[in-house]
């Protein structure tokens, strides 16, 4: 199913649990970086920002005010190298059960059936921030595969392969996966409610470990849910202005969005 | 050959013509000033055959430039319009085998740029190892570490590039180029061959006579050509913000060929509109 947008009537929308699941994962964390096209977790950073009045600085590549580097675009690559950068999310046009992603293609590499923009900085990040945040707004057979078609980074590396981070959780519409590296599968942590172990089986296309007891996903407490669909949706806007629009109802502003 | 600080102010075509059929034409991302004026000026010269690297990715002017069949070779990270959705003319050149293809990751670009400023012959990244970018990619390879813990880490052939194409907001008469915090251009400049700067004006000072200019500034002796292209990077961002509405016209056109072939028409063809 893919995430719906805006019920009426101040109902939680599926996004704004997702939002607040991401949260939750990026306590402690002093620097978040946020890459292209990822609303959900430029949401969730935010939200965290103004929740703790302080950490994490939160960087935006595509937005000049969301962005204290200096020095050109591989400032972000130098300092998740050098370990400064504490958090990173990607999506994957799939996302196998070993936590592997493809941002490539589908079908032959030289005539593909399906291609997507690229690979962007993964291959690298993937490998130099601790804690990597996957997510995907459509939980589906589809996306959620056994088998990625394309390794576009590599959920885990053999021993003597140098790599100091990695996936450690994936968040969708339906529930909140854990990654444990030592097994490399998902384990699933909680469901979203109205969500259901069948109905994420039944959509998921790769097999997944269960924790003793499956609980159900906390949902922002009343004053956080007011921060995001005011503060956070209007800063959101300055940004993603296409998403902000549709799940928070914020009309667009001046945008200083970049592909 | 170039002759060092031979870069005085030109009209566009001009400038233009250190790019031929077959150049391997680098190119910054959406954020660092995208030379557009420059790019539809190729087009409608007809350019064939490039050799085209986004730093590290790209949207509309690849997207304008493979859907006009100026592109053999594309090298990038990736190509699509962010929130707005993906590239289509990139997207289709691709499923049809229409151009060829070598996949990056954003660092890697870099590195490799950073290979050629240095005059070294490869970078070593981190990362990469396991992915399938780096088995497509016969210019990489993985070595071990000669240091201790002698573990694997990959080698990139440096990037060299025959000309760098961008948009800055100015020049001097000397043709030094300032490009403020867009630092990826100094990289650009300084890894391609020569290359070619569109400006949004020229002024009399010279910019390297200034302390905190200067700290900003491309010398002229790295560029090949400057040309004045007001709005030049429109609808991209320069000191503008970036037209989103006209590139959802555009997503909305280039969905097909003959959409393609209406913009191309309109916004690039039309020397009134480009």
């Amino acid at each position: 199913m893919s995430a719906t947008a805006a019920p009426p009537d101040g109902a939680i929308r599926p996004e704004e649990v997702l939002i607040e699941t991401v949260r939750r994962l990026l306590a402690g964390a002093r620097h978040v970086a946020v890459g292209a096209n990822s609303p959900i977790p430029a949401a969730a950073a935010f939200l965290e920002q103004r929740l703790t009045g302080g950490p994490p600085l939160v960087s935006l590549q595509q937005s000049p005010r969301h962005n204290r580097f200096t020095d050109g675009g591989r400032e972000l690559f130098d300092a998740a190298g050098q370990g400064r950068i504490d958090v990173f999310f990607f999506s994957g046009a799939e996302i196998d059960g070993e936590g592997n992603i493809n941002l490539v293609a589908i079908g032959d590499y030289a005539r593909p059936a399906v291609r997507f923009p690229g690979s962007y900085g993964s291959a690298f990040l993937y490998f130099t921030v601790p804690r990597i945040i996957l997510f995907r707004t459509e939980h589906s057979r589809r996306t959620l595969v056994e088998k990625v078609a394309f390794v576009s980074a590599p959920g885990t590396s053999p021993p003597g392969v140098w790599r100091r981070g990695g996936p450690v959780a994936l968040v969708t519409p339906l529930c909140h996966f854990a990654f444990d590296k030592a097994v490399r599968r998902f384990r699933l942590v909680s469901l979203h409610p109205g969500h259901g172990l069948e109905e994420v089986r039944d959509n998921t296309g790769f097999a997944f470990d269960l924790p003793e007891r499956v609980t159900t996903t906390p949902l922002p407490e009343a004053a956080t849910l007011a921060l995001l669909r005011g503060a956070v949706a209007r800063e959101l806007a300055t940004v993603y202005p296409k998403f902000a629009a549709s799940v928070f109802g914020v009309a667009p502003v001046t945008t200083d969005r970049t592909a | 050959m170039i002759v060092p600080g031979a870069a005085v102010i030109q009209d566009l075509e001009a400038a233009l013509a250190l790019i031929g059929d077959g150049t391997m034409l680098a190119v910054p991302a959406d954020y660092a000033g995208v030379a557009m004026a420059a790019t539809r000026a190729l087009i409608r010269r007809g350019i064939k055959g490039l050799h085209l690297v986004t730093v590290p990715a790209g949207s509309l002017q690849a997207d304008l430039l493979i859907g006009a069949g100026a592109v053999a070779t594309i090298e990038t990270s990736a190509v699509g319009f962010g929130e707005l959705g993906p590239a289509p003319r990139f997207t289709a050149a691709l499923r049809e085998g229409r151009i060829a293809i070598k996949d990056a990751t954003c660092p890697a670009i870099h590195a490799a740029l950073r290979a050629s400023e240095m005059g070294n012959p490869f970078a070593a990244l981190r990362g990469i190892i396991g992915s399938d970018i780096l088995a497509r990619r016969p210019d990489w390879k993985v070595i071990d570490n000669p240091f201790p813990p002698h573990d694997p880490i990959v080698v990139l052939a440096a990037l060299r590039p025959d000309v760098a194409l961008f948009h800055a907001p100015m020049a001097d008469r000397a043709g030094n180029v300032w490009v403020g915090r867009r630092r990826d251009l100094f990289t650009l400049a300084h890894a391609a061959a020569t290359s070619i700067a569109t400006v949004e004006r020229v002024v009399d000072d010279d910019l390297l006579g200034d302390e905190t200019l200067a700290a900003a500034t491309i010398p002229a002796f790295y560029l090949g050509a400057v040309a004045v292209a007001p709005r030049g990077a429109w609808p991209m961002r320069c000191e503008e913000p970036e037209d989103t509405s006209h590139l959802r016209d555009y997503l909305a056109l280039a969905a097909t060929e003959a959409g393609f072939a209406r913009y191309l028409d309109r916004h690039v063809r039309d020397r009134r509109a480009a």
